[in-house]
């Protein structure tokens, strides 16, 4: 199989979710090795060395954000970002359910590298059962002495906070996340200062993504040289591939980056259901450009992704089969920006509103060329116009759809239905 | 007052944890939504009270986070997902099923009652087990017609609200006796009956190595 596991390793390993499964794999060494081996100085450099990015969609380079906080400045917060909400994702979930230990370990380490006390955990809301596994979790390695005061005898403390939100996409915005663990509504601040400088409580603040902490204790344990072996050079490590839409095998699937997303796609996921064919594909979650049955066989390379013209973004691939009609597609994707737009800026506020209108009347083929023209126009007054990347993002998979299926999108001005849709539905039967 | 006493004291904890006192009001809210099933006037007063802000306040943030509750609801709740994975797979038979078997429309709840459903735009994160829905917070994926009547036939038999819901002030350590009850329950924690195959997931059964990926809740 094509898979490389590093994170996923031990999933399925008796007991993985408690600490006595976990140490029984191992668990807790990296944490043990850091206080050895590592100064918080050295082990921000390790980091470094590692060149791991940040896999929560922006894919900044962890050691360099890490090292962006001021000196001598006190105290400092660490966020985990376990918002997940873009659609198509559901690796942190994964990642929790399967090993929240693993994620705790890694907060730490990233905590005593940054040199932290209080870290949190912003989870989402609809995580419930996700939440209650931390929170054991917390419990159960501070009992141990894995979190709390003098933690395993190293004069270092550190306390962890699971928080949960309660429904809203715009909480993964790294600022929105910090207004929201403040109490507030969750709307992103203006940019600069950054929260390297005045983040959470107007401290120093880094936000990181589960799946990044989770990489922490192989780093510490193996190595930043080792770790960057992995991989491709601007993209070291492996990632977990939310794969879901018309395939046979939907999952999650930890791959070397570099690994050309065909094998992502025949040898994890099956292939395309039912025999049928690919249509398109959206390599990076709800937010990001579609990709074309031709793009199968670049690497699962963040640069290379980018370079075709969309992202990796957060790790999700949503495969589309012959059948699927892209305004419908596009329809959903712009509801679900247009319900998540936090209000807070104008572009985003009306635009999304106006891109949803537009298309629900092209869907439902009632929509005239004059006004489908109108789309481009719309969205080229949010792209890069809005507060936060939640309005730049709710252009791009619409646009790109609208360039590469230009036709299918005529095709549903003024015919009283959706044209594909009533295809599809023959093809079916 | 208007709260209970165990809520009063899950807020101050969570009160107490937090570098500043502001914090605790999400987990505040939720505790509220515990034990109240919405989000009140009176309440936000005492929670206001509690960590020293004001009203004003809180009612601002328990307005802009669509998990608060400013109406009663059903004694559960299911919210389908209609977002691009789950759609791709039939998301939208999924919620005329429910539309029809529950006799009301989405955002609406039961004569009897018993359900408050919706579908919703916002991705819940279950996309590699689509069609999803959760159910008093719990993941059922893989969705059919029949599994969803089995799900809710199941949870309709059941006398009282289901511990589900049971939602205790995020962060504070021992938590609600209905939380520690869910925990109890084993993680990842599902209500309903074992799931039955899709009918619509292609030829190929999901293997031991599938499931171990935890594509697949209600195991």
């Amino acid at each position: 199989m094509a898979e490389y596991k590093l994170l996923t390793k031990d999933f399925g390993a008796p007991e993985l979710q408690t600490l006595k499964g976990y140490e029984r794999v191992g668990g807790y060494q990296g944490l043990r090795d850091a206080f050895k081996k590592f100064t918080p100085e050295t082990l921000v450099a390790e980091v470094k060395t590692s060149n791991i990015r940040g896999r929560g969609g922006a894919g900044f380079p962890t050691g360099m954000k890490w090292s962006f906080l001021p000196k001598d400045v006190f105290p400092r917060y660490l966020c985990c970002n376990a918002d997940e909400s873009e659609p198509g994702c559901f690796k942190d979930r994964y990642l929790i359910d399967q090993s929240p230990h693993q994620l705790i370990e890694g907060v730490l380490i990233a905590s005593y590298a940054l040199q932290v006390n209080t870290s949190f955990i912003y989870i989402r809301g609809e995580y419930h059962d996700q939440r209650l596994l931390l929170e054991r979790a917390v419990e159960e390695a501070r009992a141990s002495g894995y979190v709390g005061r003098n933690i395993l005898g190293s004069g270092f403390d550190c306390e962890v906070i699971v928080h949960g939100g309660a429904g809203a996409y715009i909480c993964g915005e790294e600022t929105a996340l910090i207004e929201s663990l403040e109490g507030l509504r969750g709307q992103p601040r203006l940019k600069p200062p950054f929260p390297a400088i005045k983040g959470l409580y107007g401290q120093p603040t880094v936000v990181n993504n589960v799946e990044t902490l989770c990489n922490m204790p192989h780093i510490v344990q193996r190595g930043g040289e080792w770790f960057k072996s992995l991989g491709t050079d601007k993209s070291t490590g492996t990632r977990v591939f939310c794969c879901s839409g018309h395939i046979n095998r939907p999952g999650n699937y930890e791959m070397l980056l570099g690994t050309p997303i065909r094998e992502l796609l025949d040898e994890e996921c099956g292939g395309i259901w039912q025999g049928r064919q690919l249509k398109a594909f959206q390599p990076g979650g709800g937010s990001m450009q579609v990709l074309l049955p031709q793009h199968l066989d670049l690497p699962l390379d963040m640069n290379a992704v980018q370079e075709a013209g969309s992202s990796l973004g957060a790790g999700a691939m949503i495969f589309m089969d012959e059948t699927t009609c892209l305004v419908d597609v596009s329809m959903r994707l712009v509801d679900f920006y247009r319900h998540e737009s936090c209000g807070k800026c104008v572009p985003c506020r009306e635009g999304t509103y106006f891109e949803s209108e537009l298309m629900h009347r092209l869907e439902a083929g009632h929509a005239t060329r004059a006004e489908l023209a109108s789309l481009a126009d719309i969205c080229s007054n949010m792209d890069g116009r809005c507060f936060c990347p939640l309005g730049d993002t709710a252009t791009w998979f619409v646009m790109s759809a609208y360039k590469s299926f230009r036709e299918e999108f005529e095709a549903h001005c003024g015919a009283g239905r959706c044209p594909v849709r009533t295809q599809a539905t023959a093809l079916v039967a | 007052m208007t709260l209970a006493a165990e809520t009063r004291t899950a807020i101050e904890r969570a009160r107490d944890r937090y570098p500043r006192a502001r914090s605790a009001i999400l987990p505040a809210l939720w505790a509220v939504q515990h034990e109240q099933g919405q989000i009140t006037a009176d309440a936000m007063t005492e929670v206001a009270g509690i960590l020293r802000v004001t009203p004003s306040e809180v009612e601002a943030v328990s307005t802009f986070y669509s998990m608060y509750f400013q109406h009663p609801h059903g004694r559960h709740e299911v919210i389908v997902c209609i977002n691009v994975s789950c759609a791709l797979r039939g998301a939208d038979g999924i919620v005329d099923h429910l539309e029809r078997t529950l006799g009301c429309a989405s955002g609406e709840t039961t004569a009897d009652g018993a359900f408050t459903w919706s579908s919703t735009v916002e991705c819940l994160g279950g996309c590699g087990g689509a069609p999803t829905m959760q159910v008093d917070h719990h993941f059922q994926e893989n969705l059919t017609p029949e599994r969803v009547d089995a799900i809710l036939g199941a949870l309709r038999a059941e006398p009282t609200p289901h511990e589900g819901l049971a939602v205790e002030a995020g962060g504070v350590a021992g938590g609600s006796a209905g939380a520690q009850k869910a925990r109890r329950r084993g993680v990842p924690a599902t209500t309903g009956p074992a799931p039955t195959e899709p009918s619509n997931a292609g030829s190929t059964a999901p293997t031991t190595e599938a499931k171990k990926r935890g594509r697949k809740a209600g195991q």
